[in-house]
This record gives structure tokens, C-alpha cells and sequence, in this order.
């Protein structure tokens, strides 16, 4: 039964990776800046995911605070992004 | 340390469903932001890869963890609430960021004019 859990931890492991390589490509392609921002987004999402797929992986809880601190900051700096490209300047 | 050794066969089940389900998701979510072909539909991508590809992992871990532990582990659900509750947020800021810059670009091909709602600045009279 260990076996089936391994190769799960291992197969969302590589659909996280995988999500992220689709992500970086529409970051590189997006053709306005909007569609970067969005990437971005996803990007940080998947990071998070990623620290927390390693934590399952090695068993640890470490992991957790650094998933949480990735979700945070992502949302922050997507938000000041968005409020970038809607007025230009981030604080009025 | 790796536990996966210690984890009884009705905890390993569930969690490598979970897994399994939430990682396919998540690939599902950023393929639809790669392949759609514009952003107004894009923006639908990414929405199925932070709810239900994330919850579905979460919820993996938090039962591995209570198993692994012996004991309740849920603090995943901080993270499960905070992402839930900034992604509309998210959502929200980035589609009005958009349909603002189209709007003031006249870019009608960009599907800002698609349902209707909005319309360029030279259409309205």
C-alpha cells in the first residue's frame, strides 16, 4: 500500500511541475500584460502547492509555514500588480 | 523521515485518490490557461486549479498527517480558507484591471464586447 501512495505523492508532484511549465509558457506568450499577470498568479499557486507536495514527500511539518508564507505573499503582490495595471500607480 | 511506511491501508487509499484527483486538476486548470484562446476565458483556467485542485490536496495532506501524527493535524485549513477567500479577490481585480484597459485601448477583438455588458467608447452614442 505504500507503494500506491508513493507513486500518488510522485504523480502530483509531476502534474504540479507540469502546471507550472503551462503556466511559464503563457507568462512568456501572454500577448498583453494582463495575461502575465494572471500567469504569475498561478505560478505562485502552484509554488505553493509544490512546498506542500514536499512536505507530504519528506513527512515533515516545516513545510507547512513556508506553503502558507508563499500563498500570502503571492496574493499581496498579485493584488499590487492588478492595482497597477488598473490606475497606474499602486498607492494614491 | 519518511513515513510512508507507517500509514495503514484505509488512510494510504483515500489520500492517494486525493492526490491523484487534485494533482490531474491542477493540470487541467493550467492547461485551460495555456489553450484558451482569449483572456476572458483564460481567467476561467486558473479558478478550478486554486479551489478544487488545491482543496483536493490539501485535504490529502491534512489526512496523511492526522494519521502519520496519531493525532489532529488541520492547520492545512488556514491555508484552504485564505486561498478560498483571495481568489475571487484576485479573480475580481485582475477582470476589471482588464476590461478597463481594453475599454480604453478600443480593443473590441480582445472579447471585452462579447457578452453584451460592455461596449467601446466610439459605439455608445
Amino acid at each position: 500500500m505504500s507503494a500506491l501512495l508513493g507513486f500518488a505523492i510522485m504523480f502530483a508532484f509531476a502534474c504540479v511541475v507540469i502546471a507550472m511549465v503551462f503556466c511559464t509558457v503563457r507568462l512568456l506568450i501572454g500577448p498583453s500584460a494582463q495575461d502575465r499577470v494572471l500567469a504569475l498568479d498561478t505560478l505562485w499557486m502552484c509554488a505553493m502547492l509544490l512546498a506542500l507536495m514536499m512536505g507530504i514527500r519528506h513527512g515533515s511539518q516545516i513545510y507547512f509555514e513556508a506553503a502558507m508564507l508563499i500563498a500570502l505573499v503571492g496574493f499581496a503582490s498579485t493584488v499590487a500588480l492588478a492595482k497597477f495595471l488598473m490606475r497606474g500607480e499602486i498607492i494614491e | 523521515m519518511n513515513g510512508l511506511e507507517s500509514i495503514p491501508a484505509w488512510a494510504a487509499l483515500p489520500t492517494a485518490f486525493l492526490l491523484i484527483l487534485g494533482g490531474t486538476i491542477v493540470v487541467v486548470g493550467a492547461m485551460g490557461l495555456m489553450r484558451l484562446p482569449n483572456f476572458y476565458q483564460r481567467i476561467h483556467g486558473p479558478a478550478i486549479t486554486v479551489t478544487l485542485g488545491a482543496g483536493c490536496l490539501l485535504i490529502a495532506s491534512m489526512i496523511y498527517f492526522t494519521v502519520l501524527k496519531s493525532r489532529p493535524v488541520i492547520h492545512e485549513l488556514i491555508i484552504t480558507l485564505f486561498v478560498l477567500m483571495t481568489a475571487p479577490v484576485v479573480a475580481m481585480l485582475i477582470m476589471r484591471a482588464a476590461i478597463y484597459r481594453d475599454l480604453r485601448a478600443g480593443k473590441g477583438e480582445s472579447g471585452v464586447t462579447d457578452g453584451g455588458v460592455y461596449r467601446l467608447p466610439e459605439q455608445e452614442e
